[in-house]
């Protein structure tokens, strides 16, 4: 930015004869068509950041007012009342909840997409690939209240079966143990977000594999790499910044989806160890549900706990830029 | 270790496009043979079904029979991923796997035909590189990217990768089309010094190099644009060059035209 700026700023111009010579020497940025898109792109820009700066600064005021007023501690209290005087809430649950849901989404859904992806891009016949990616598509355009209206009423009907069989067989971890209440747990919770997932990291995840170049992939067969081979010698290493930042843009959806989870789930205040019994809560999944009937206190907390799931996003995608940059001398980018 | 090749009535397609026609010849094991002819004859094409790598081009056939010693790699039964094993083959384009450090891209091939002990895998990838003439220059960085080298270092990488596999047979698709003149040296060089055990063949584009580097020439060439190809004459590379006994090949090796 600093560098075009100055490239693009003339220094005053001598005061010459205009003649055709001066005329061409002047920079582009006089022209009135590279000032005008310099003014909207800069515009724009600056609109941006503007615009965060707003968000940022109303979030924070609101949550310091919030947090100011709050009789618990709000990063560790099992509870959210905020028609009390005063009122006593906190994150904690929220925090775990959101984190615990988006992660088994994130262990559903990531590798199941690098799989359909690769079926897609390497195996799948062209005249099949095609009409499959189409209805992954058409599987990204459903609005998350459906997703929900179809996870209350087929999903979780449908789950106790699954959940006592993972509790005659694994019950005995804690994490799968279940006492035979209504399926509206995180594991549901975090099924539901895989399957809305699916569809973005695959896309993105295709488009990466697509683009390996056909000589790194005829390097490995002239090699003597079977198919197989050839994906993990050549596709997968090249794909792999790619994949993990598919996985982000699902996980940023699944950490923020809303209606959804709040469809589902039967939240309740506390942390459960297993992942089977109702209960729990999400970030967003909290603020729906209370927002409406909140008084301006609780709206207050409600938006303090929006600006935690706001820090947390920052840094799972400050997470995955690190891990990408680490490798960025081995990516395929400089081949 | 090296074999002879011996193709009969080769003939090779794209989809219902005939690329290659009919081709014949024998190379023999420690020899340079080099594929000379214009652009769209189909030598490149050729190449690539001595290692089956021409039917994983969508819509790739072929007929007929290519014989390494005794044994028709186009037989059935006859697995086109053991094929490319016994066959190695180096590409225009230098290809080293951009993810893999310089020992790892050597020692790929050997990773993948089965489990060596760590020394045995440092010796193999030291033999390889000397092999290829770039020992030297990577020796204190086996552990950095391979696509950090130059072009000319990439490709002898390349062949190393090749060669670390102990082919039969080794071939080269215009190895040296993308590098400089001194690169282009040190490859030749190296293929003086690797025909001692392997048997090549390469296509190239400049007819210097097929004079330099090589002990016998075919030289290929189609009637008109959309045509197969067809192999015009093989014979020693003096003789290709000096009276060769087709007109078109003398047309071709004189300049007037391709």
């Amino acid at each position: 930015m600093d560098i075009s700026t100055q490239n693009t700023e003339a220094p005053p111009p001598a005061p010459q004869p205009t003649t055709g010579e001066t005329k061409r020497a002047a920079r582009g940025a006089t022209r009135p068509g590279d000032r005008i898109f310099l003014g909207l792109s800069r515009g724009s820009g600056i609109l941006l950041l503007v615009i965060m700066a707003a968000i940022a600064v109303f979030l924070t005021y609101r949550a310091t007012l919030a947090i100011g007023k709050d009789h618990g501690n709000f990063l560790t209290t099992f509870e959210w009342n905020t028609n009390l005087n005063p009122p006593v809430f906190g994150i904690a649950v929220l925090a775990f909840g959101t984190v615990v849901s988006s992660i088994i989404a994130m262990i559903i859904a990531v590798p199941i997409a690098v799989a359909i992806a690769l079926f897609l891009t390497h195996y799948a016949p062209r005249r099949m690939s095609g009409p499959i990616a189409y209805v992954i598509d058409l599987l990204a355009a459903v609005p998350s209240i459906v997703y929900g209206l179809w996870g209350a009423l087929v999903l979780v009907p449908n789950l106790g079966g699954v959940f006592s069989w993972l509790n005659d067989y694994l019950g005995w971890t804690g994490i799968f143990s279940w006492e035979g209440g209504a399926p509206r747990s995180m594991l549901t919770v975090g099924i539901l977000l895989a399957i809305m997932i699916l569809p973005i990291i695959t896309n993105v995840s295709r488009e990466v594999f697509r683009q390996v170049p056909r000589m790194h992939e005829e390097a490995a067969l002239a090699l003597g790499a079977t198919r197989w081979e050839v994906i993990r010698m050549a596709v997968l290493p090249f794909g792999r910044s790619g994949v993990i930042s598919a996985s982000m843009l699902g996980l940023g959806r699944a950490l923020g989806e809303t209606m959804a989870v709040a469809t589902v789930l039967s939240p309740d205040f506390l942390i459960h160890a297993s992942l089977l019994n109702p209960g729990g809560g999400t970030f967003a999944q909290n603020i729906a549900s209370k927002f409406s009937e909140a008084t301006e206190d609780g709206r207050d907390a409600l938006i303090a706990s929006g600006l935690v799931l706001f820090v947390i996003t920052l840094l799972v995608n400050g997470a995955a830029r690190m891990i990408i940059a680490r490798r960025k001398e081995y990516s395929g980018a400089n081949a | 270790m090296a074999k002879r090749i011996d193709v009969s009535g080769l003939t090779a397609y794209y989809g219902s496009h005939k690329a290659i026609e009919d081709i014949s010849m024998t190379v023999e094991p420690r020899s340079v043979t080099a594929f000379i002819g214009p652009s769209g004859c189909g030598k490149s094409t050729f190449l690539r079904t001595l290692n089956r790598m021409h039917e994983v081009t969508p819509g790739g056939r072929v007929e007929g029979k290519v014989l390494l010693d005794d044994e028709n790699l186009y037989g059935t039964g006859i697995d086109p991923v053991s094929v490319r094993r016994e066959v190695g083959m180096v590409f225009q384009r230098p290809n080293p796997f951009p993810t893999m450090s310089i020992f790892d891209n050597v020692a790929a091939g050997l990773r993948l035909n089965g489990n060596y002990r760590k020394s045995e895998l440092n010796d193999i990838v030291e033999k390889s590189l000397k092999g290829a003439n770039l020992w030297n220059e990577v020796k204190d960085r086996l552990n950095k990217p391979g696509s950090g080298l130059s072009g000319g270092q990439q490709q002898r990488l390349c062949i190393a990768r090749a060669i670390a596999v102990e082919p039969n047979v080794l071939l080269m698709d215009e190895p040296c089309s993308a590098l400089d003149p001194i690169s282009t040296l040190a490859i030749e060089d190296l293929i003086g010094e690797l025909k001692e055990r392997f048997t090549i063949v390469i296509v190239t584009h400049n007819m210097q190099q097929a004079a330099r580097v090589s002990d016998r020439t075919a030289f290929f060439n189609l009637s008109a644009v959309g045509q197969p190809g067809r192999l015009i004459e093989i014979d020693d590379t003096e003789r290709i060059f000096s009276n060769p006994s087709v007109q078109a090949t003398e047309d071709y090796i004189s300049g007037r035209f391709g």
